[in-house]
């Protein structure tokens, strides 16, 4: 029973990173219908430079609470600003393209980046000016524990619980269901989510309506990048270690979270990350831990068989 | 704000431990300058060794220690005078920590560089996809640090200066029983890696033998973070010891899972676990757990300490057991190509072959009729960021 309890509270903390991460994907694709598959290496980006800020900090501030807000604010604008520039340079004069160029271009991006991450810091000298290029190695680094962990329930002797509930797990999830409740208002109530949708249905006929459909797009790609810097955090917080290659397979778990929830849907996209960390969390506790993955990716195939919109997707007839 | 952030890491990133050697290998495979300068690849002056290792990549530490080793003893040979009257450089290729790439630099190695003789990897998987192609192309291959069986038993061309994982599982379960009297242990193990089930399958086997029970077997995959759902089942097993023999890469974080989930009770690992990293990634959660691995710097050798010494001199921080035995098989080749007849590929296997009783820094070297080298082991037990030698095991 006690183990019952653990496997849920992990299977949920799981997901919660999960929904944090596909959060981004599936608004970006709400508006551009564009698969983002860079969304999980911008993700690492953001861990990255919230890692720097955290260290410049020094060991006292980076876990004061001005400390933490410091390292989002960086990490989440950083991010911010990147997703303008990959929207602006490497996906916006494809956007009359086949939708194709742009997604191969999508996984082009995340592997310059994840492997570009790999490289050792190195001087670039030219005419004389020398400019660090500070990248941080292959080798995986300890993310400073910048939430102080804290057993906020436990079942059992305290000293060796048999169930423990941490804080950041409470956080995580908090943060993930404020976060989906924030972008269905953005997305539903407010004069810039009803442009996104404008944009989202015909670009082309929004622009003619005069929606300022570019900075409708960029601002989408900020806000997307903005919430994987976040989800990257609590990631890295949860899981305590920080890679290049970190974000390759969120990304892609995220992705199929998504899918799962119905692409593009909000709600759908917390609902199906949620189910499928506990899928995976049950998998590993009650059948094998060899099966994980092949049983998260069997999963959506059964899900989009029974329903081929994801759980909370609309299908719509193609227009022809 | 993204270059800021990006300033501040630089400002923040700890120095590197390893000041850019000579030889220094460059990302995505391309070819590095030979060590010494001087002389073309395969030209008259110089003998041309191939190495192929994870100058990045997850297991980045392993590839760049067992470079500045092997780079290390070649500085000494050349200093001392070279072999058969000429320099020794050496070609290192990256291959990221994957087979594939290991195996395409170990064709460019003969086809392109004509090396004589190819020094790695240490990731045994990388081994094996490297060992096919040396083998079929008759061009000796040492791996300094691969401990899967399998990888010499490609062929006669295939050798290594340290134990095998049957030996290394063994000392493991036989210190579980006996030094920490343990009864009921379970394993989690990385089911990408060839190093990890082979370990895996002799602890198991020789645990059970000793009258102990492996009262669970669960596994991950390289680079993974989120390992609670596997430790949830192990915790609910009761063991009194988990053994974990994956990569330093991903054994902190499972350490540091562990500990947040109330799992007390120590860890065990191989010599994947050997790398100053491991402290950083694992915080104190490793403290009071074990090792076993091929040498302990505490080692009072005065071969051994001399080694320490000019390592630290040269890079910075004490060598690791890679750099300690990518030493041992430079120092090895560099000793059979000086015996060869020729510059031949089945001269210097012959040469190779008939090491014995071989002084290297992390244990005498003797080569046995699988061409494996039959040498002691040693248990580590992780302190407070250092490891403490614990005991010797022998074959």
């Amino acid at each position: 029973m006690a183990e019952l309890l653990q496997h849920l509270i992990n299977g949920i903390a799981a997901g919660t990173i999960y929904a944090l991460v596909a959060l981004g994907y599936t608004m970006v694709y709400g508006v551009l219908k564009l698969i983002n598959f860079a969304h999980g290496d911008v993700m690492m980006v953001g861990v990255y430079m919230g890692y720097a800020t955290a260290l410049a900090l020094g060991r006292q501030a980076q876990s004061s609470a001005w400390g933490v807000l410091l390292i989002f604010l960086v990490a989440m604008g950083g991010c911010a600003l990147m997703g303008f520039l990959i929207e602006r340079f490497a996906y916006r004069p494809l956007r009359e393209k086949p939708r194709l160029t742009a997604l191969i271009t999508a996984i082009g991006i995340s592997f310059a980046l994840s492997y570009g991450f790999q490289l050792d810091a190195f001087e670039l000298k030219f005419r004389g000016l020398t400019l660090p290029i500070p990248l941080p190695g292959a080798a995986p680094r300890a993310f400073p524990q910048i939430i102080k962990p804290a057993a906020w329930f436990t079942l059992g002797d305290p000293e060796f619980p048999d169930v423990v509930l941490w804080n950041w797990q409470i956080i995580s999830l908090l943060v993930a269901v404020g976060m989906m409740v924030a972008l269905q208002y953005l997305v539903y109530r407010t004069r810039f989510g009803r442009a996104m949708r404008a944009v989202s249905f015909d670009h082309r006929v929004a622009a003619l309506m005069g929606i300022p459909t570019d900075r409708i797009i960029s601002l989408t790609f900020m806000i997307g990048s903005a919430l994987a810097a976040g989800a990257g955090l609590l990631y890295a917080i949860k899981d305590t270690s920080v890679s290049p290659l970190m974000g390759l397979m969120v990304g892609l778990k995220a992705f199929v979270a998504a899918v799962i929830g119905g692409i593009g849907n909000v709600p759908g996209a917390v609902v199906g990350a949620l189910l499928l960390g506990l899928v995976e969390e049950f998998v590993v506790g009650y059948a094998a831990s060899t099966w994980r993955d092949a049983v998260a990716f069997g999963f959506l195939i059964l899900v989009l068989l029974v329903r081929p919109g994801g759980l909370f997707g609309r299908v719509a007839a193609e227009k022809v | 704000m993204l270059l800021a952030a990006f300033a501040l890491f630089a400002a923040a990133c700890e120095k590197k431990t390893q000041p850019a050697p000579s030889g220094e290998g460059t990302q995505g495979g391309q070819a590095a300058q030979p060590a010494t300068t001087g002389g073309t690849p395969g030209g008259s002056d110089t003998i041309l060794l191939g190495e192929v290792g994870s100058l990045t990549g997850a297991q980045a530490t392993f590839g760049v220690s067992t470079r500045n080793g092997i780079e290390l003893a070649l500085k000494e040979a050349n200093a001392a005078g070279g072999v058969k009257g000429k320099k020794l450089a050496v070609r290192v290729y990256d291959d990221q920590g994957k087979p594939e790439e290991a195996a395409q630099a170990v064709t460019r190695l003969i086809t392109q560089d004509k090396v004589v003789l190819i020094l790695g990897e240490v990731a045994s998987s990388n081994s094996l996809a490297m060992a096919e192609k040396a083998q079929a192309a008759g061009v000796p291959m040492i791996t300094p640090s691969s401990t899967n069986p399998k990888v010499t038993e490609k062929g006669e061309y295939i050798f290594r200066v340290c134990f095998i994982d049957p030996f290394q599982g063994a000392v493991m379960a036989r210190f579980a029983r006996e030094n920490l009297k343990a009864d009921q242990v379970a394993i989690l193990q990385d089911n990408k890696s060839a190093y990890s089930i082979g370990l895996t399958e002799v602890f198991q086997r020789t645990f059970a033998q000793l009258g102990g029970k492996v009262t669970a077997t669960e596994s991950y995959s390289q680079g993974d973070t989120d390992f609670r759902a596997q430790l949830t089942a192990i915790k609910k097993a009761k063991p009194q010891a988990i053994y974990v023999p994956g990569y330093y890469s991903d054994v902190g974080v499972i350490a540091r899972q562990a500990r947040e989930l109330g799992l007390t009770v120590p860890l065990m690992g191989g010599d994947g676990w050997d790398s100053e990293k491991l402290f950083e990634l694992a915080g104190n959660a490793l403290v009071g757990s074990y090792f076993s691995n091929h040498y302990s710097p505490d080692n009072p050798d005065p071969k051994t300490q001399k080694f320490i010494a000019d390592y630290k001199a040269a890079y910075g921080g004490v060598p690791d057991a890679l750099a300690a035995l990518g030493y041992d098989a430079a120092k090895v080749a560099i000793a059979a190509i000086e015996k060869a007849k020729d510059l031949s590929g089945p001269a210097i296997r012959e040469a190779i072959a008939q090491t014995k009783d071989f002084p290297g820094v992390a244990g005498t070297v003797s080569l046995d009729k699988n061409r494996n080298a039959v040498k002691s082991a040693v248990i580590l037990k992780v302190g407070d960021g250092k490891t403490e030698f614990v005991t010797t095991i022998n074959p």
